[in-house]
């Protein structure tokens, strides 16, 4: 695909904000127009996290997403929320061991991983945002393994360098999940 | 040009002031535009510059007239309600002409309101929020990099004239990430400031830094002076950019993140066969009349859209001066319009 509008959202501290601005620095890395933006309004104060990432062949209009081609849910008040503005044809990745109830559209394609659940047991819980990320980019095609990882190298500080083959682990674990 | 970076605008506005040779930065933190003090608080003292977190925004305002008093490349940054309590400092600087930059990330008003973006301050901008006859140079950039380039040039502007100059934005444009190249050298003007307050060594007079002329034919004068600046300024700085206009059905006029907004509504109307160009102004003052007057045959009407009650569109119907009906869409309080309800307001103007 070769443009995406991408909204990931969830509690505060599950990594949202971070999952986005790695996927749009991948994207600039893949030569590709990026904007992100996150929410910094009144609904931080009440515990959730989103951001709206535009990956693009052409110019990056508005940033803000009336509409979005995937969105990534971390928690159920996410998926309320955001559920509604999936495009038609568009992708909902959610953690299903945090987001109990299906989506409830017929006219997308739904994937669920118990990404926090896996995060655990791969010994850091931080890495759930990563795992749902993985299955984003294998559906989406929007970036490629190699960038994402050239963009986790660039955004996370050196001393967390040593955390990127894991990390690698974590979008690949992601990338082949099935149900 | 340099490597590409993923940065926040906020940031980006710090950088570039950074590069444009400020070494004084005087603030205090208000939402949504702190990260430009955590920026400033960061890199300042690398660069043997001055930081100050002031006790307020009237302390800060009254730094920069400090600073600026003595020649230096000064910046304070805050957002709405910051900005109005610095107006006092503001009319202060104009009165006694000295160059200072001043940024304003927009929150919605009145009062505390909220932190979410609006462009409710442009008459406080452009019409002067402070008292007396004094213009401020208003640049409204729309993307990460029209603010670096802006930035850097909003320095320029403030030395040449001896004015202010102020950036406006909004939460979106500080806060949002957006792909940024530096220069690997900043066009940096030098400008001579013999009129700056730097000691005489005992070797000249000494130069008097003021605001008060209690002469009346004196104060006439200095005010007539300033007006002649002003002038000169409307016809060298104006700033604009025109988007499809020349066939348009319906001009829309918007600043700022709003303008994104726009082009993504002009691409929608192709394809429903309606022909929107997009007039920007990029300075908000001096505003881009003379681009009005040469559109204003042009289309059916006009549409302004803003995050406000209907502000900058009195300069459009000024501008456009009878010609054409000017029409108004607005939202407040930090909501923002989508492509869709920009898009209703063009049909219902054009009956379709």
């Amino acid at each position: 695909m070769a443009d995406q509008q991408i909204i990931i959202s969830g509690f505060g501290g599950q990594g949202i904000l971070s999952a986005g601005r790695i996927l749009a620095y991948a994207g600039m890395l893949e030569k590709k127009n990026v904007s992100w933006l996150p929410s910094y309004g009144p609904e931080m104060r009440g515990g959730t996290a989103n951001c709206h990432v535009i990956i693009s062949d052409e110019a990056v209009g508005s940033p803000i997403l009336n509409s979005a081609t995937s969105l990534i849910v971390m928690n159920g008040p996410s998926l309320d929320k955001f559920e509604g503005i999936v495009e038609s044809g568009g992708i909902i990745i959610k953690d299903s061991s945090l987001v109990e109830r299906d989506p409830n559209r017929k006219d997308v394609q739904v994937y669920g991983i118990p990404a926090t659940k896996v995060a655990f047991e791969m010994g850091n819980p931080t890495f759930a945002n990563i795992i749902l990320l993985g299955k984003l980019i294998e559906v989406t095609k929007i970036i490629s393994k190699e960038a994402f990882e050239e963009a986790l190298k660039k955004t996370l500080p050196a001393k967390k360098h040593h955390m990127i083959p894991d990390e690698m682990k974590a979008l690949e674990y992601g990338m082949h999940y099935s149900a | 040009m340099g490597e590409k970076l993923l940065m926040k605008g906020n940031e980006v506005i710090a950088e570039a002031a950074l590069r444009a040779g400020c070494r004084h930065y005087f603030g205090y933190p208000i939402t949504p535009q702190t990260e430009i003090a955590h920026y400033m608080a960061k890199k300042m003292n690398e660069l043997g510059g001055t930081f100050v977190q002031a006790e307020s925004e009237v302390a800060a305002i009254n730094m920069v007239y400090g600073a600026a008093s003595a020649g230096a490349r000064v910046l304070t940054s805050s957002s709405s309600p910051g900005i109005s309590l610095k107006q006092e400092g503001l009319s202060y600087i104009a009165g006694a002409e000295l160059p200072a930059v001043v940024v304003n990330i927009v929150r919605c008003g009145p009062g505390l309101g909220g932190i979410l973006p609006a462009q409710c301050d442009y008459f406080q901008a452009v019409k002067g929020g402070g008292h007396g006859d004094y213009k401020m140079v208003v640049l409204a950039p729309s993307s990460v990099q029209e603010l670096y380039e802006l930035t850097v040039e909003a320095f320029n502007i403030a030395d040449r004239y001896r004015i202010v100059s102020m950036i406006m934005g909004d939460g979106i444009l500080g806060q949002m990430m957006e792909v940024v190249e530096f220069k690997d050298k900043e066009n940096i003007e030098k400008v001579e400031k013999n009129w700056a307050t730097t000691g005489t060594q005992m070797k000249r007079e000494h130069n008097t830094i003021t605001s008060i002329y209690i002469e009346p034919e004196i104060l006439e004068k200095h005010n007539q002076k300033l007006q002649a600046k002003f002038a000169l300024i409307a016809e060298k700085e104006t700033r604009v950019e025109s988007y499809n206009c020349e066939d348009a059905d319906i001009i829309v006029t918007a600043f700022g993140t709003v303008a994104r907004i726009v082009k993504n509504v002009i691409k929608m109307a192709q394809k429903e066969g309606i022909k929107v160009g997009l007039i920007r102004p990029i300075t908000l003052w001096p505003f881009p009349v003379k681009e009005f007057e040469k559109y204003a045959d042009v289309p059916k009407a006009f549409l302004s859209v803003e995050l406000n009650a209907g502000q900058m569109v009195e300069d459009v119907k000024l501008a456009v001066n009878g010609k054409r009906p000017v029409h108004f869409y607005g939202r407040m309080g930090g909501m923002i319009p989508t492509q869709k309800e920009i898009l209703d307001k063009i049909k219902e103007i054009l009956n379709k």
